[in-house]
């Protein structure tokens, strides 16, 4: 009962908060930054989501403290796309048009940020998109602080090929854009490895799906001939948990078939069950339990901010923070907050990250990240494995696939194209598909 | 760290060769008490060495630290820093002393820190365990150490088990001694032998045993036999033709319960929605979130009782239903009863109530995924074979789900409730001039609906994310199942339910799980055309009404 009344409490306040803001932010406008936070608070992904809100508003919150940002405060504009694409859309071009920001921070799912992506271009707006991804991808208006393919996912299938002498692949995910490109790159990047057909096993489920029991047996047959098998998971979300259930109850242990996961964190396994998952991996390019002061500083300010010393800290969460200190740092370069401006500057900004490295933001607009993959401990934590020696930058083509191996990204003169293709020496516009 | 568990055991052995003769009782106990110690500090990386000095230790007591380790049982004491056994019990961690097993009470949860383990430590302590039980008194413990070498045999594995068969006196042990060996006896130069190797593995349901008769039957790369003898090729193969068809029947039990355990799910999500939407008509679309709210509960009872993980289950049963349908009852009381006869509006207004719902436990819960743990008689699998096991959620579900309609079943027919439910449902205003106040056996049965989905909520915490989107998965699927069997019919939606979920499982290993979805739902709409009312129509006049 007290939890519900502080928690009400605190929605009253912060409702209170977000009409301050409103208010004065009309009546101040020109001296303040606006920084546009685009995030679903409500619907399925403000699970995920709301979290990368709060951690923006702590961000502005503690550059404010030293003072803002060329002399003016910064401001959040805070909007709920509500999980629902199109809106994404219709709330990007709300926040450039009508509350005129500077940058926007947000966007979790691929399809979300390829429904902004129009908007963005057309009206000249910045968008930092923090969470990984499949890459084949670069655009003018777009920075990506997540991680590319090949800051993920190859590096993972690295490691089980070479320190677990992985055999046997199933590459299992959710059925929409991200793992279909990652598994289609990394299916390409394991026959080129030499790993017969018959030895990867692919597999699709639906949103959020809950029966995992002829899959899982499925997986257990495949992975009983003998040859060590794992599981690379790009299983999305909420399938998660009854997917690891499953695994622990039909005996799968992490040491016979270990599931390696890309989407799954801390925030998720504070939700979960840990017992089944327990030894199972996971590929990221943060996690909490890393020793560095700086990650020390961070988690307890975002403790501090939060004023709940249980919540975790995870990976999109330091690409934010990330991505937010690079803008930072290029608006203070180029004095100046106009998206022709920053975009020149940031290119080569250099930023400490939280796991000890300096992260540099690449013509390609994707930045060099370290790559750690973790064991999930019982605690909801990860112990890190294995890591790499230095940061890998993000390649936004992949060179794994046919079509994309000639293209490139490159933001600076004179080739200037997120597509450019090095055979023909063409850039083939903006053309996503 | 591949080299160094190689080379291990032979460092072993020398540390016991050296070690025996010299230490005296006193020093091996000071021994034991430095490996403990080292266990305790060492860093993961580590921790193998200190493994390694625990096995060196020839104590009954090494193997049952070396086993609450790989059980995760092995504590830290935060207070006094030092290494116990917990055992799980009613108020938190019964704990005895890792060195001496002296009882030292039973401490909080919380205060305790678990020493934990990587992949790689957790395999080789499987192995050094396995070693060091394979001389224990007991013939079932003996057992589980052969297994656990067999699992993942060696050189220096099947030397041992060579030297142990001679001392065995076990039959089973023997057996699984022999099968072990009888498999490497494959590999030997003998055709002979092979050939009674082959007649001894064939009786034998055991994965291993399959993968190595297949590659005898398989060529390699160069289009060459794996196996050179066709005799032994033959036995082989035959061999494998009679294991073969044990499997396909093996494989048929699993999807026949993969299936029944899925329509169970279906059942109980969908049971509730049988007696609103069935018997009364209500298109209710908040009936996922009322499920939402009892798998909460479930949440909120773990909460409230973190040391009786199993009881906790069974207090949510009925803490859901009554949570559920007091919500129902205010739902139907409060909004449903002004809509009855236009469907229409009230499809939106109970819409709205579950973006309502969705929304408020969102604010009181965050919107984060609570964890629900499961208890631990519900985990793991009944191992009927190497290729056969049922899991115990799915079991338990499946009876739970039998249980509920039954109950269900016998209020509807035998108490006065279910009369006059069953009077309302099929005539109004006859009932209604029989003196039945309708009003209140509307509330009543909404609420009996709505706590059922309560329930089921408990039982889907078992198997899915407690979360504020746990209804809308289950909203479909629920409409779907009470339409198919029949609306108003309790044995439709049972039959359905089984009918549906078996149907899925069936499509599932051919079409992929997101083609069988399609399928049977394309199935179903084609089956609505022929048969508008379903599998088990309701009869009478009371229909057309």
């Amino acid at each position: 009962m007290k939890k519900l009344s502080t928690t009400l409490r605190k929605l009253g306040l912060v409702s209170v908060l977000a009409g301050l803001t409103f208010v004065t932010g009309t009546v101040r406008a020109e001296d303040t930054i606006k920084v546009g936070v685009l995030h679903s608070l409500s619907g399925t992904m403000a699970i995920s989501e709301t979290t990368l809100k709060d951690t923006m508003l702590m961000l502005i919150d503690e550059q404010n403290k030293k003072g803002g940002l060329l002399g003016k405060k910064l401001e959040a504009v805070v909007v709920d796309p509500a999980s629902n694409w199109p809106l994404f859309a219709e709330k990007a071009r709300e926040l450039l048009t009508k509350d005129k920001v500077a940058a926007i921070f947000g966007c979790w799912t691929s399809v979300s940020r390829k429904s902004v992506l129009p908007v963005i271009e057309e009206l000249n707006g910045l968008l930092f998109y923090p969470v990984q991804y499949e890459g084949e991808e670069s655009s003018k208006n777009v920075f990506y602080t997540g991680a590319a393919p090949n800051q993920q996912a190859i590096p993972a299938v690295d490691y089980l090929m070479n320190d677990l002498k992985v055999k046997r692949w199933v590459l299992a995910g959710t059925d929409y854009v991200y793992p279909r490109t990652t598994n289609k790159i990394l299916e390409a990047y394991l026959k080129s490895k030499g790993v017969s057909k018959k030895d990867i096993m692919i597999n699709y489920t639906p949103f959020g799906h809950s029966d995992w029991q002829s899959i899982v047996a499925d997986i257990k047959k495949f992975g009983s001939t003998g040859k060590k098998t794992a599981v690379v998971s790009t299983i999305n979300g909420d399938a998660n948990v009854p997917f690891y259930k499953e695994l622990g109850n039909q005996g799968i242990s992490a040491e016979k078939i270990p599931v390696i996961a890309f989407s799954v964190g801390e925030e998720e396994l504070s939700g979960m069950d840990t017992k089944p998952l327990v030894g199972h991996l996971a590929a990221w390019n943060y996690f909490m339990s890393i020793d560095t002061t700086k990650n020390a500083a961070f988690i307890n300010q975002w403790h501090e901010y939060i004023k709940n010393p249980k919540r975790v800290t995870n990976d999109p969460m330091e690409a934010h923070y990330i991505g937010f200190n690079m803008w930072v740092k290029a608006v203070e370069k180029a004095g100046s907050v106009a998206p022709d401006a920053v975009q020149k500057a940031i290119i080569g900004i250099e930023f400490p990250n939280l796991t000890g490295g300096t992260s540099k933001m690449l013509p390609n607009h994707h930045i060099s990240k370290p790559v750690l993959i973790g064991e999930i401990q019982d605690d909801g934590q990860f112990s890190t494995v294995w890591q790499t020696n230095t940061l890998v930058d993000g390649d936004a083509w992949s060179d794994f696939l046919p079509e994309s191996k000639p293209i490139i990204a490159d933001w600076t003169a004179p080739i200037n194209c997120g597509n450019f293709n090095t055979k023909t020496k063409k850039c083939s516009g903006q053309n996503f598909k | 760290m591949k080299a160094n568990s190689r080379n291990w055991p032979i460092g072993l052995l020398l540390a016991l060769i050296l070690m025996l003769p010299t230490l005296s009782i006193g020093q091996e106990e000071d021994a034991f008490a430095a490996a403990l110690s080292q266990l305790k500090t060492a860093s993961t990386s580590d921790r193998s060495q200190a493994i390694e000095l625990v096995a060196a230790v020839k104590q009954p007591q090494a193997v049952i630290v070396l086993q609450a380790l790989l059980d995760g049982r092995l504590l830290k004491l935060k207070s006094t820093d030092q290494l116990v056994i917990g055992t799980e019990s009613d108020i938190g961690y019964q704990l005895a002393d890792a060195l001496d097993a002296k009882d030292l009470g039973t401490v909080e949860r919380s205060a305790t820190q678990k020493i934990t383990l990587t992949n790689s430590l957790r395999t080789e302590l499987r192995k050094t365990i396995g070693r060091l039980q394979l001389n224990d008194a007991d013939a079932a413990i003996r057992l589980a150490a052969v297994n656990a070498l067999a699992k993942a045999v060696d050189e220096d594995g099947l030397a041992m088990l060579q030297e142990h068969l001679n001392s065995e006196q076990d039959e089973q042990v023997q057996k699984a001694i022999k099968l072990t060996l009888g498999l490497e006896q494959l590999n030997s130069p003998s055709k002979l032998k092979r050939l009674e190797a082959i007649e001894l593995l064939k009786a034998h349901a055991d994965q291993n045993i399959v993968n190595r008769l297949n590659e005898l039957v398989e060529k390699d790369d160069q289009g060459q036999y794996v196996e050179a003898d066709s005799d032994v090729r033959n036995a082989a193969k035959t061999a494998l033709v009679s294991i073969n068809s044990d499997l396909q029947l093996y494989a048929g039990i699993e999807t026949l319960f993969f299936g029944l355990s899925l329509g169970a799910v279906l059942v109980l999500s969908a049971i509730g929605l049988a007696i609103t939407f069935g018997v009364m008509g209500v298109i209710n679309m908040a009936h996922g979130e009322l499920m939402m709210l009892g798998a909460y509960t479930t949440y909120v009872t773990q909460q409230l009782m973190p040391n009786h993980l199993g009881l906790s289950i069974v207090v949510a049963i009925p803490a859901a239903f009554i949570i559920s349908g007091l919500a129902g009852i205010i739902i139907e009381r409060g909004i449903i009863r002004f809509l009855y006869g236009r469907p229409l509006e009230t499809l939106l207004a109970t819409f709205g109530v579950s973006l309502f719902l969705q929304q408020t436990v969102r604010s009181i819960f965050s919107p984060l995924n609570r964890s629900v743990t499961t208890p631990e008689w519900m985990s793991g699998a009944l191992q009927i074979n190497d290729f056969l096991a049922l899991t115990w959620n799915r079991f338990y579900i499946l009876v739970f789900c039998l249980l509920v309609f039954l109950l269900l079943l016998q209020i509807l027919k035998r108490t006065r409730l279910g009369l006059e439910v069953r009077a309302v449902a099929q005539n109004r205003p006859m009932a209604k001039a029989m003196g039945v106040p309708t009003g209140r056996v509307d509330a009543l049965t909404f609420g009996l609906g709505s706590g059922i989905a309560g329930v089921a909520g408990v039982a889907l915490s078992q198997i899915t994310n407690v979360g504020p989107n746990l209804g809308q998965a289950y909203i479909v699927d629920s409409f779907m199942v009470v339409v198919f069997g029949g609306v108003g019919n309790l044995w439709g939606t049972l039959v359905a339910g089984f009918s549906l979920g078996i149907a899925n499982k069936l499509l599932e290993p051919y079409a992929g799980a997101v083609l069988a979805k399609i399928l049977v739902l394309v199935f179903i709409i084609l089956f609505i055309q022929k048969r508008p009312r379903g599998l088990f129509p309701q009869q009478g006049r009371a229909v057309e009404g």
